[in-house]
């Protein structure tokens, strides 16, 4: 308990509310490069997991190709593609390793979401005299939304506690603490700046649940379990929800050992 | 008028769901098709918007064979009711009516307004304009569905065992609505059903098919009832079991009217006028 009451002075200590080191430079560093990742992340997944689940071709390749994507060591990765593009590229390096990180969620997300949707209902669009264009973006994106926001979310969560290595590559972020933290031996500092991580995941979980609470809501869908609590079935490619939300936190401090 | 011509359709996976049937279905008219379930009804009808490709053969509607056609056009002047529905579950009611009308460009005020109106004339209350399908009863949502159909006012409607999810009371009702619709409305009604008595009230032209997509007869209700082509026909239309067999009773000097088995079908009207 001592220890966090010495983070919680540290955090909240003159010293780390200005400069470029602040609590809230490094905060913004940390979601800029984690909204900068999920972005590039659904720009490719998205599309492709769309595709997939309209004309359900492809769904092998893509479940290895995630299944590769989501074994490869973040770290490892980072530190070859670094030593690769030079110091001076890190930052292109970090990225690539955390779009790596999020495109398999997104990905699941979308086709899942589009594999949901009753395929009497994408009949009768068709039967309507609906374009495979119209199906898709009226029909199977608006109803497999609840399932794409999960595979956003997950994507989001992991990509937040990764963002850690940042640090290590010397892009800065919440990671720069716990890895300076340790160089020092400053515990306090590394407890605070894990504490802020985790504070920051729990706030971006939260932002999604509610995102999904709202469309879930607004049409009136029956709600299934999971559909609101987790990623649902998007995640039975992308790791169990419980895996996922409570790991993140978990992986911030896992990343700094 | 909608012609098919020697059509058969084969799956992929081997069933025969339509063998070589010719049919001319005549316009302004209702055709029904009947039989039981899986004898290739909602296959055959499903040619006609392309939904199915017929194996082999043509179907024509007004002398243009429909393979020439650009399927998503013609599927947009063609009115469908799906078996089952077959409504957006993310749409409100009155946008789901007015789907087509707004594929084809209508503004929304304009298109919703021909929608309200719609629910006007199949009889749902304007109050569920606002609702999800999934919030109405099943007669409502068959009422939705014939509502989408009738929305851009096309000549031909399919209509796929729109009547199936309901109590007999309200089908007959929303059959007498469909028959008072179709006085005025003068569509080309292709009518599917698994039931003879639906059929025959319906139908001007009623066409029996059997199990493996063959034709067993075809008439007007009376021609079918009056002469049976088959066994199975007889069978299908219960006059074999002599409900369709009716006799005169006097009860105390009121002409009751029975069926084979001795049960009361009616009374016969006096001083109503032969026509
Ligand atoms: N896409 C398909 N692939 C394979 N077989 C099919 C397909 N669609 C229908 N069939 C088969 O074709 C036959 C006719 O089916 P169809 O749906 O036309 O019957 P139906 O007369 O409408 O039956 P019901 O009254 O039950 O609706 C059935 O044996 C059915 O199993
Ligand atoms: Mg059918």
């Amino acid at each position: 308990m001592n220890l966090f009451r010495e983070a919680f002075a540290w955090l909240f200590a003159p010293e780390q509310q200005v400069g470029a080191d602040a609590v809230l430079v490094r905060l913004g560093e940390h979601l800029l490069y984690t909204a900068i990742a999920v972005v590039i992340s659904a720009v490719i997944a998205i599309p492709i997991g769309y595709w997939i689940g309209h004309t359900g071709r492809g769904k092998q390749v893509a479940v290895a190709c995630s299944g590769a994507a989501r074994a490869l060591p973040s770290l490892g990765l980072l530190t070859i593609l670094t030593l690769l593009v030079g110091v001076g590229d890190a930052v292109l390096a970090a990225t690539v390793v955390f779009v790596v990180l999020g495109v398999p969620a997104v990905l699941a997300g979308a086709y899942a979401g589009v594999e949901s949707v009753d395929p009497d209902v994408v009949d009768a669009a068709r039967a309507m005299g609906m374009t495979e264009w119209q199906i898709l973006l009226r029909v199977e994106a608006p109803i497999g939304l609840g399932l794409l926001l999960g595979g956003l979310r997950s994507a989001t969560l992991q990509i937040v506690a990764t963002a850690v290595l940042a640090a290590y590559v010397g892009l800065g972020g919440l990671g720069i603490y716990i890895i300076r933290g340790i160089a020092i031996r400053a515990y306090e500092q590394m407890l605070g700046g894990a504490l802020v991580i985790v504070v920051l995941a729990l706030v971006l979980d939260g932002v999604f649940a509610l995102a999904t609470w709202l469309i879930t809501r607004a049409r009136r869908t029956p709600v299934r379990p999971g559909d609101l609590g987790g990623p649902g079935p998007a995640e039975t490619a992308a790791g169990t929800a419980q895996d996922q939300t409570s790991r993140s936190p978990a992986a911030a401090t896992e990343g700094s050992s | 008028m909608i012609e098919f011509d020697r059509v058969a359709k084969r799956f992929p996976d081997g069933t025969e769901a339509v063998r070589e049937i010719t049919l001319t279905v005549p316009s302004r008219r209702t055709t029904v098709l009947v039989g039981s379930s899986g004898s290739g009804k909602t296959t055959l009808l499903r040619m006609v918007n392309r939904m199915v490709e017929p194996s082999s053969g043509q179907v024509r509607i007004d002398d243009e064979d429909v393979a020439t056609l650009n399927p998503v056009t013609l599927r947009r002047r063609i009115g469908y009711v799906l078996q089952g529905g077959g409504l957006l579950p993310h749409r409100r009611v009155l946008d789901n009516i007015v789907t087509v009308l707004r594929l084809n460009g209508v503004r929304r005020r304009s298109a919703e307004e021909r929608g309200l109106e719609l629910m006007d004339t199949v009889g749902l209350d304007r109050a569920l304009a606002r609702r999800y399908p999934g919030q109405l009863s099943g007669g409502q949502q068959q009422r939705v569905g014939v509502a989408r159909a009738l929305a851009v006012d096309p000549n031909i409607l399919l209509m796929d065992e729109p009547f199936g999810a309901v109590d007999p009371i309200v089908r007959t009702d929303l059959q007498n609505e469909l028959l008072r619709l179709q006085s005025t409305l003068d569509k080309t009604v292709l009518f599917v059903t698994h039931d003879i008595e639906e059929a025959f009230i319906l139908g001007d032209q009623v066409v029996i098919l059997k199990p493996g997509g063959v034709i067993a007869q075809q008439g007007t209700p009376a021609e079918i009832l009056a002469d049976p082509a088959d066994d199975f026909v007889a069978t299908f239309i219960g006059a074999e079991r002599g409900q369709r067999a009716l006799r005169v009773e006097d009860h105390n000097g009121t002409q009751v009217v029975v069926d084979g088995r001795g049960r009361p079908a009616g009374v016969l009207a006096e001083g109503v006028p032969r026509q």
